[in-house]
């Protein structure tokens, strides 16, 4: 009985230490554009965009376990149709936003149908030549779209009571939008139908077995995917206000890709750490080599997946679980010191009641350096708490499959829930 | 209850399965034993509709079962666990055994995203679910642990609690006890008759344990190269000539 009421007051603590990190992040990321140079709050909400376009794509790799590498082609649509709009009917920023989405949800579902007969490196195929293929079919309609000359549209303008620049504007109404997209990504997951998600990722035939219709679920998560992408397109029209075929190259999709697994596949905030790498690195390899900023960005992915198999979302807990191997031997008799057990609290919150919107909103909206940082900030606090890790840390930590540190468990782990031998597919 | 008619699977050149029927009765335990590659798991492949027979049907309660596709034969009330484990590694135990509810649950893929207050109903309802069955089968300490990483006895013991989840009233268990030791397989037979017992569970068993399968079940079926070549009691299956043949034969 006292351990049941003594979890009930962790918990509610813990609740309440969610909704604290939850408000200061919000604090913080609205905070940001009235702290920034224009220019680092252009970037900014760059990053907030990206992050949507990358929510969606890993809930199609991360936690459907597919693949696709044409998601520019969505962002391209999105961002197209609300330029089309904007261009040719003039039609107001608001309303592009619905429409942008629910086409690229549709267009989502037209691809998650052949998605269903295909599998690995085949759909990455189909997916790349969609991508491929849709550049040039845009300077084809030129009526519409304008060719390879592009769309110059107007951006979307702060309203007069605001008092609000441009920039500022932007920056807030893009990570309103982000945070919704977040909140329903991490609604979607953490119910039956992402279970079903995740369930159909690890085991296909299990999954069936337990009564998820395979095809169903397969094909909506390419369309919530898709819808994604289309989103970040159309916040991107917004923001850039200006739309050319050769912005959306088959290279886009290809970042994009590159981006989420930097950033952490199957991880809730990986994608705000992914859509850092994708603004900021670029422009980084651009600085360091002038001639070759190609080769520096592709280095530096090799390095960030030599060092973080599992993404930069999964750092922390590897480092946590590399120094718990080693610590327990040297300090076992400092394990239950009073720091040890408030460590926790430095961690990136496992918690998966607190964890997105906290970290959605933590992350970009304070310095995307500070972003950065937080992986070494992670490792000193993952070092304190280290004598506190024990065997038993996984099963105290909230049970989110998304948590990185299950992830980790399972990337080290003997593939024990592999499909039977001898199902007939 | 499940009535198995003349089914027939080929796959390429062999036969797995040759022309085999049995009828299960309500309540009963049904043992499923054969030597190796005998169509033990074929056939409750057919019956999930992992894999459709070239001949023969299947009817559940009456109901032609391979009209029926793969995803709807967990809503019909039946459950299974694999032969070499068929758990989702990367979800925790918990959620694994929620998954097993997954037929129950209304939940649709908008109501999901706007987390409508039904949404938060069901899933407390599917998780306290969950607990109750982690509790019973003395999973509570590892609920929250991926299922990736666990002994291998727990990880049976998951599956079992993941097939109750989906509230089957016919269970089909493959090999539930190979690679488990001495102890752990008399433990898991006790688990099994209790649960039996408690949800009011009709069960085909398949496996290779014969003190397992002989304390358990009201009638056994031995299969030999996919033909059924023996049913009847346990005693009677134990002194069935073929059925010796067949074990010894393939020694011999
Ligand atoms: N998907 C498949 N494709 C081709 N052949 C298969 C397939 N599944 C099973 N078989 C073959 O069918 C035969 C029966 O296999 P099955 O797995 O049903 O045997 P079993 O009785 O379960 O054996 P065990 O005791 O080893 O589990 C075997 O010869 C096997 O090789
Ligand atoms: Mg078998």
């Amino acid at each position: 009985m006292s351990t049941i009421i003594a979890t009930l007051g962790t918990g509610r603590a813990r609740r309440l230490r969610a909704a604290l990190t939850v408000l200061l992040a919000a604090a913080v990321a609205v905070g940001a554009p009235f702290y920034f140079a224009p220019f680092q709050v252009f970037q900014l909400t760059m990053v907030l965009l990206y992050a949507v376009a990358l929510a969606g794509l890993n809930l199609l790799v991360g936690f459907g376990g597919q693949i696709s590498l044409g998601h520019g082609a969505f962002f391209a649509a999105g961002a197209y149709t609300a330029a089309v709009m904007l261009d040719r009917y003039d039609t107001g920023h608001l309303a592009t936003l619905p429409v942008a989405a629910a086409g690229c949800f549709l267009l989502g579902l037209g691809f998650g149908v052949p998605a269903l007969r295909l599998r690995g490196l085949y759909l990455a195929l189909v997916t790349l030549a969609f991508a491929v293929f849709l550049p040039p079919l845009l300077k084809r309609l030129e009526p519409v779209t304008g060719g390879s000359m592009g769309l110059t549209v107007d951006k979307l303008q702060p309203p007069a009571w605001s008092g609000l620049a441009e920039d500022q504007w932007l920056y807030l109404v893009v990570l309103a939008v982000t945070a919704v997209a977040l909140l329903l990504a991490r609604n979607l997951l953490r119910s039956r139908v992402g279970r079903a998600l995740l369930a159909v990722r690890d085991n296909e035939s299990a999954a069936e077995v337990m009564g998820v219709r395979l095809s169903l679920h397969k094909t909506l998560a390419f369309a919530w995917s898709a819808m994604f992408a289309g989103v970040a397109g159309c916040l991107y029209t917004w923001v850039i206000g200006f739309v050319s075929p050769d912005s959306f190259s088959f290279v886009l999709s290809i970042t994009l890709l590159a981006g989420l697994v930097v950033g952490g596949l199957a991880s809730l905030y990986g994608p705000l750490l992914g859509a850092a790498f994708v603004m900021y690195v670029p422009s980084v390899s651009q600085d360091v080599s002038e001639a070759a900023p190609g080769v520096v960005f592709g280095l530096l992915i090799i390095t960030v997946m030599f060092v973080a198999p599992t993404g930069l979302a999964g750092l922390p807990g590897r480092v946590r679980a590399a120094v718990a191997r080693r610590l327990p031997r040297r300090a076992p008799t400092s394990a239950r010191t009073p720091e040890a057990e408030s460590a926790p609290d430095g961690e990136p919150e496992p918690d998966a009641e607190s964890g997105p919107e906290s970290l959605a909103e933590s992350g970009p909206g304070g310095d995307p350096e500070s972003l950065a940082e937080s992986a070494p900030d992670a490792e000193e606090s993952a070092a304190a708490s280290a004598p506190d890790v024990s065997p038993k840390s996984p099963a105290a930590s909230d049970p989110s499959a998304t948590d990185t540190p299950a992830d980790l468990a399972v990337a080290d782990a003997e593939p024990v829930g592999a499909p039977p031998r001898t199902e007939k597919e | 209850m499940l009535a198995v008619d003349g089914i027939s699977v080929r796959f390429g050149g062999i036969t797995a399965l040759d022309g085999v029927g049995f009828t299960v009765e309500p309540g009963t335990a049904v043992g499923l034993i054969g030597p190796n590659g005998a169509g033990k798991t074929t056939l409750f492949n057919c019956l999930t509709r992992r894999c459709t027979p070239d001949a023969g049907t299947v009817r559940f309660e009456g109901e032609d079962l391979l009209a029926l596709p793969p995803h709807a034969v967990a809503g019909r009330g039946i459950a299974r666990t694999f032969q070499n484990l068929g758990l989702f590694p990367r979800l925790t135990v918990r959620e694994n055994v929620m998954v097993g509810a997954h037929s129950r649950g209304r939940t649709g893929h908008l109501a999901a995203a706007l987390r409508l207050p039904r949404v938060r109903r069901e899933e407390r309802e599917l998780r306290e679910q969950a607990d109750d069955l982690l509790r019973r089968l003395g999973l509570a300490d590892v609920a929250d642990h991926p299922a990736s990483g666990l002994p291998f006895g727990t990880l049976k013991r998951v599956e079992l609690a993941r097939a109750l989840a989906v509230r089957p009233r016919l269970l089909l268990l493959d090999e539930p006890v190979n690679g488990l030791s001495h102890g752990e397989v008399d433990q898991f037979a006790d688990l099994v008759r209790s649960v039996r017992q408690d949800f009011d569970l009709t069960l085909v068993v398949v496996e290779h344990h014969m003190g397992f399968v002989m304390g358990l079940c009201d009638k056994v079926v031995c299969l030999d190269f996919g033909r059924k070549i023996a049913e009847g009691s346990p005693e009677e299956i134990q002194r069935d000539a073929s059925v010796i043949e067949a074990y010894l034969g393939v020694a011999a």
